[in-house]
């Protein structure tokens, strides 16, 4: 009796102790990275990163000003091609679909998802960049448009699935139409947890290089026309730390670790308005 | 395809909504001394896909009085209830036979728009649900409003008139702007009583309005039902014996989806025709 008490803690140590070391494997990582990026990247960021742009090989200094533009251009014409699509694919299968249709529709979304971004690159190179004959903005934020559709759709349809029915039917019996109701009863009752889809889906493709590589393909000068070529961060750390200079490279980690910054604090945000939903919704 | 009986057009033009008032507004000038019935239902049989929750039931709801239904748990009391402004037709594959016949025209006839049915036949539900993102004013006004009223003086008249006929205005007229989640359950449930009056319609459906309510806030709304009656056909489902003894004129009692019987409240609870009745309301069974 003693001794199969004494196995069984014995067992549920073991268990927690693995589960513990594991938990440590998934923080590990972003601590590591993270450390990595401030020893080596933090020297190169100072006020003309953010304010100049690239110098010539050789010539000291210099900035990715024309990068970070560049990549919240992208991120803008992304979210109108993302946005409207996917939450309104997501509006879809939560108030509309049949059952069937909403089986087919998860089942591609969830295909989509799982896409190399590389693939999307392509698809967009294929699609505009040869029939315009030049890579531009545009087909960049095709691609991350493209990319960003299936992640906001499925986040929006479950938040709004989380909207109690009773909300609906008290609008529905106050001879409130399908499609008023959610827009103002349903939608609004889930705005944060759609912003928060969006946030999400944005914070991800910030960081893709693949996909522009075919699209946006970067520039090392200001872009003012959205059918040229254009400069995005993570193509520009790309060009940078495969370049055989050293400035290049402290700059390239400058680049990465503003971007991972920035996301990190997209995240944080994110998590602070999921909090709030939660609480207002339960 | 229920769901295309549900999507109406996107947009309803403000104009429905005069419309509809001028039609309550000038209901009681031609309410003749024996007033017509609020609905006439005829031989209804309603049917979840294969499944039969109502079955053949023929009763006449008189108007501006107070119509109890009551039966045991699963005999089709809330179908019945959300039959009468076509709420049932929310929950997938539903089918129905026969008629229901409000103020003399059939509700479910092809061309009526399920919208403007339930614009004229308000419903209050079990669980009180105010909607969580808005304040106390914006959920009385929200059927106005979003219906394309604009007016902020008759907003604003209608906001204090429909509190005061929920018995909610002197708990929360200084407060209209807190969020109406903020309010205690009996609270949330006039506020919902006063959200679905605001919009002016005929009839008030309510669905065990009270069951989720302790005794002080069951006296309350009882109260309130039985004041709404002066201006307001009442339908309630109710699985509380004693509170359809209380508060209505009427009892229906339901049974297995079929109506057993339909008489005075009086009648029911004292000279019940059948035996089944009885049987239910003496505690027998359900």
């Amino acid at each position: 009796m003693k001794n199969s008490h004494f196995w069984r803690k014995t067992k549920s140590a073991l268990a927690s102790a693995a589960s513990f070391v594991c938990a440590l494997l998934v923080i590990a990582p972003l601590a590591l990275v993270f450390l990595h990026l401030l020893r080596s990247g933090a020297s190169a960021v100072n006020w003309s990163f953010f304010t100049e742009l690239p110098k010539p090989v050789g010539v000291a200094g210099g900035g990715m000003v024309n990068a970070i533009a560049g990549s919240f251009e992208l991120l803008g014409l992304a979210a109108l091609v993302g946005v409207p699509v996917g939450v309104f694919g997501g509006v879809y299968l939560a108030e509309y679909g049949t059952v069937r249709g909403n089986w087919l529709l998860r089942f591609v979304a969830d295909v989509l998802n799982g896409v190399p971004s590389i693939i999307w690159g392509v698809v967009v190179y294929g699609l505009v960049v040869l029939r315009f004959k030049s890579f531009s903005a545009y087909a960049g934020g095709l691609a991350l448009g493209f990319i960003m559709i299936p992640l906001i759709m499925r986040t929006t349809e479950e938040v709004l699935l989380l909207v109690p029915a009773g909300y609906r039917e008290a609008s529905l019996a106050l001879g409130i139409s399908r499609w008023k109701t959610i827009v103002h009863i349903v939608m609004k009752t889930a705005l944060k947890g759609i912003v928060t889809a969006i946030l999400l889906a944005l914070a991800r493709v910030a960081g893709e290089t693949a996909p522009l590589l075919f699209t946006a393909f970067g520039n090392r000068f200001w872009n003012h026309d959205l059918s040229e070529p254009i400069a995005a961060l993570p193509l520009q750390i790309f060009s940078y730390a495969i370049s055989p200079y050293d400035d290049w490279h402290r700059q390239a980690w400058a680049g990465a670790l503003v971007l991972v910054v920035t996301i990190f604090f997209v995240n944080i945000l994110v998590r602070f308005l999921t909090r709030e939903r939660v609480a207002r919704v339960l | 395809m229920e769901s295309a009986a549900i999507i109406d057009p996107p947009m309803i033009t403000p104009v429905s909504l005069p419309q509809q008032q001028v039609a309550s507004g000038s209901e009681p000038a031609d309410v003749a001394p024996e007033r017509p019935p609020a609905f006439a239902v005829e031989r209804l049989s309603i049917f979840y896909g294969e499944k039969k929750a109502i079955e053949d039931v023929t009763l006449t709801i008189p108007s501006k009085m107070i119509t109890a239904i009551i039966g045991p748990s699963g005999c089709g009391k809330s179908t019945l209830l959300r039959s009468l402004n076509r709420m049932h037709e929310l929950a997938p594959n539903t089918r129905i036979e026969g008629k229901v016949l409000f103020a003399g025209d059939d509700i479910y006839a092809p061309e009526v728009d399920p919208v403007v049915i339930r614009r004229r036949i308000g419903m209050v539900f079990q669980k009180s649900n105010p909607f969580p993102t808005m304040s106390i004013a914006e959920n009385v006004l929200v059927g106005l409003k979003l219906n394309g009223v604009r007016d902020r003086a008759f907003l604003r008249e209608r906001l204090e008139q429909s509190l005061r006929m929920a018995a909610l205005w002197d708990e929360v007229k200084n407060d209209l702007h807190k969020p109406g989640i903020s309010l205690s359950g009996g609270q949330q449930q006039r506020l919902c009583i006063a959200r679905a009056i605001a919009v002016e319609p005929e009839v008030l459906l309510m669905d065990e309005p009270a069951s989720a309510l302790d005794p002080i806030a069951t006296a309350k709304i009882e109260e309130l039902i039985h004041e709404l009656s002066a201006n307001y056909t009442v339908v309630i489902v109710t699985h509380n014996m004693q509170q359809a003894g209380r508060c209505s004129d009427y009892t229906a009692f339901l049974y297995l989806g079929r109506l057993i019987e339909f008489a005075s409240t009086t009648k029911i609870f004292t000279n019940p025709s059948e035996r089944q009745t009885e049987d239910y309301i003496t505690g027998r069974f359900g």
